[in-house]
């Protein structure tokens, strides 16, 4: 079909795979690489990028086994998908059968499912290669990737060598993954994978797509199963998809939408095939620009993108106008107060006696349960237990819970009004600047990053609109800069679409490592 | 045609430095977009848009504008420790949640009469029901194998019904576990 042949446009190769331009699912399916080779060259970039920390565990073995009994389905021409042979990595929040799911937390360390996540699953179905388990904030609570208990995530673009500069002027320092998905961002930027599989609560897969310079897609709360995603805000928590290119993360949601039995909130939605090949026509496209996303602290880079970026939508015929959601500045205080709260109530779980950690303080029940959960949970965890609980106090409900789910109304309203009044997708900032480095990062506590970093990102998953962020630029400082798509309820196929123009036209540069061109420069033409 | 191509002018040239082995077609790029910034009405280093607002729209609330200030007691502390079984380890938290509930004041600045809670985004939609009937199980061996402790069929919890121990006590405790 039309999709398979613009199914992952490995545009950008892989060390060593020298098919620029060319689909690498189309490659393996010509026989032009061989599965084996590709999850081969994909574990030795892993090896080579080792000091990003993207991931936590790599499954090797497993991914050599899968790889092989793709290989054998590809050559008798009996592909299971189009994303038979293709590797790609799950953030480790994610369940995946055999395999341990940590969260990044002591918690759960040495955790290993019975069962795969139901996104996972659907993507083995396809034929896709498991390389591992990526890195995260612990539970998913964070904006940086600095509070793993596996230690940080380092942001790919700080060590590249693009267009002849190198790695800023950072010094010893180095610059921030962004968060809570850093692992999975940082995993297909520096192309050991051809797709990540994230998590967004607030935005904790645009945010590091943005940082890292790759597509995040947010889609429609409800579209995908939360069948064995952990749980951190049950109301907001959609799977997200981290790609390089705009059309893959098309393809991928494509494969993993879809009702499912195991999760009550999934919901029928559009099919998407063929999605991206169409012209799409801009005249008949509406562009709302809301005022209140230049919030204070935007980096004076990033607006003038978002101006660029705006004037190209223009000037190719779309509509850019004006609008306002006037209530975005209280968007983060709101999910200040629901995260704790739904994250007081879904920690609940972790207790010690039936999975995960458990403490050898048996002098009580309640002292095992406060003794696990001393040990195993860190400090970002247990503060927001403990906000959470605060909130939920019976004197607290009403002025805080009950408020914030008031204001939560008021939030999606505001969205709704702009979409009922004939806007097609809003363009907006993800992030304030680019990504901080590690030292500035962690000068102040994960509470505080994480209320100035969600502060474009999170309204969306109030509303649970479909959003997607797309790297647009690279800064003075060589970091990528990205702007946000946010789309309608269940519009994730326009939003698609618009951002596939708007990735052909900035035409952002392709990472290049230290040793990657000699390697191209050996394999090209072979 | 003409539209698509001013576009790619508009965009591309901001790159700071050429790709590799193009500079000829960054040059012609480059023209493209000098003569589209021309036409353009105002044409500076970079192209405006005046429906991006130029500075910020808004300003963080002020702090006189918000409730009087909330102490977590001790009292609440020990409160909290014991709803939530998991402990503040050092004043620092207690800190910290002073300053989450400082930040959750600032709702109160919005009115929300008459305005219902919204708790599900699903809130218009028919969700899926399933049949009430099993379809999965045959899997308590997977399950319990997942624990430290069993019996049998069991899960092993010590002996229950006492509550923490007081404070200081609890700290000692702690203290002495570590993962």
């Amino acid at each position: 079909t039309q999709a398979g042949i613009t199914a992952l446009r490995a545009a950008e190769p892989l060390k060593g795979l020298g098919w620029p331009g060319n689909p690498v699912s189309v490659a393996l399916r010509e026989g032009r690489v061989s599965a084996t080779d590709l999850c081969r060259k994909c574990l030795q970039r892993i090896r080579e990028t080792h000091y990003l920390n993207a991931y936590i565990s790599v499954t090797e073995e497993l991914a050599m086994q899968q790889a092989e009994e793709a290989e054998l389905r590809l050559l008798r021409g009996e592909p299971r998908g189009i994303l038979d042979g293709v590797p790609f990595s799950v953030k480790d929040n994610f369940c995946t059968q055999g395999v341990e799911t940590t969260c990044a937390s002591l918690m759960l360390k040495g955790y290993t499912p019975p069962f795969n996540a139901t996104v996972v699953q659907k993507l083995l179905d396809q034929g896709a290669v498991l390389l591992g388990k990526t890195n995260l904030d612990e539970f998913a609570m964070g904006s940086g990737s600095t509070d793993s208990s596996f230690g940080p995530v380092r942001n790919p673009w700080s060590e590249a060598v693009t267009g002849g500069r190198s790695s800023m002027e950072l010094g010893s320092d180095w610059a921030i993954a962004g968060g809570s998905s850093g692992g999975s961002a940082a995993a297909v930027a520096s192309l050991s994978c051809y797709l990540s599989l994230g998590s967004d609560t607030g935005g904790s897969t645009r945010n590091p797509g943005a940082l890292c310079g790759v597509v995040a897609l947010k889609p429609t709360y409800g579209v995908l199963s939360r069948h064995g995603l952990i749980p951190l805000v049950n109301s907001m928590d959609v799977p997200g998809i981290l790609t390089r290119r705009v059309c893959d993360a098309a393809i991928v949601l494509d494969i993993l939408r879809g009702p499912d039995e195991r999760d009550s909130t999934t919901v029928p939605s559009p099919a998407l095939d063929c999605a991206l090949t169409e012209e799409l026509d801009l005249t008949r496209i509406t562009v709302g620009i809301p005022q209140e996303y230049h919030a204070p602290g935007l980096s004076p880079e990033t607006a003038r993108q978002w101006e660029r970026v705006a004037a190209a939508l223009a000037a190719a015929g779309a509509r850019v106008r004006e609008v306002s959601l006037p209530h975005t500045q209280h968007s983060i205080v709101c999910y200040h107060v629901l995260c704790c709260s739904e994250v007081a109530s879904n920690m609940a779980r972790f207790d010690g006696l039936e999975y995960g950690h458990r403490s050898s303080v048996e002098t009580s029940t309640d002292a095992l349960y406060a003794a696990t959960r001393h040990e195993g949970f860190n400090d970002v965890v247990r503060r927001r237990i403990l906000a959470g609980n605060y909130f939920l106090l019976k004197q607290n409900y009403e002025r805080y819970f009950v408020k914030a789910q008031q204001v939560r109304r008021l939030i999606a309203d505001d969205f709704s009004r702009v979409f009922c009044s004939g806007v097609d997708v809003l363009l907006t900032p993800t992030t304030l600047c680019d990504a901080p480095t590690y030292t500035h990062f962690t000068q102040e506590d994960n509470r505080t990053r994480s209320t100035q970093e969600d502060v474009f990102t999170q309204p969306v998953n109030m509303a649970g609109l479909p959003a997607v962020s797309v790297p647009v630029a690279l800064s003075a400082r060589g970091l990528p800069i990205s702007l946000q798509l946010i789309g309608s309820k269940m519009q994730d196929k326009k939003l698609l679409s618009v951002a596939h123009w708007l990735e052909q036209q900035v035409d952002f540069p392709q990472i290049c490592f230290r040793g990657d061109d000699e390697a191209r420069e050996r394999t090209q033409g072979v | 045609m003409r539209g698509s191509q001013c576009v790619a002018a508009l965009l591309r040239p901001a790159r700071p430095w050429p790709r590799r082995g193009v500079w000829s077609l960054s040059r012609r790029v480059a023209h493209h977009s000098r003569r589209c910034l021309n036409s353009a009405p105002s044409s500076s280093r970079h192209v405006h848009n005046a429906k991006v607002p130029r500075t910020p729209t808004w300003q963080p609330v002020h702090e006189t504008l918000l409730p009087p200030v909330i102490h977590v007691s001790p009292d609440l502390v020990d409160k909290l420790e014991r709803l939530a079984l998991v402990d503040f380890r050092n004043q620092e938290g207690v800190e910290c949640l002073e300053k989450a509930i400082r930040f959750a004041d600032q709702l109160h600045v919005v009115n929300t009469e008459f305005v219902e809670p919204m708790d599900s985004v699903l809130e218009d939609s028919s969700l899926y029901l399933r049949e009430d009937t099993v379809h999965e199980g045959q899997c308590a061996e997977d399950v319990l194998q997942l624990a430290k402790n069993t019996l049998e069929e069991y899960f092993v919890a010590p002996p229950g019904n006492i509550p923490l121990p007081k404070r200081e006590e609890r700290s000692a405790m702690l203290k002495n576990s570590e993962f």
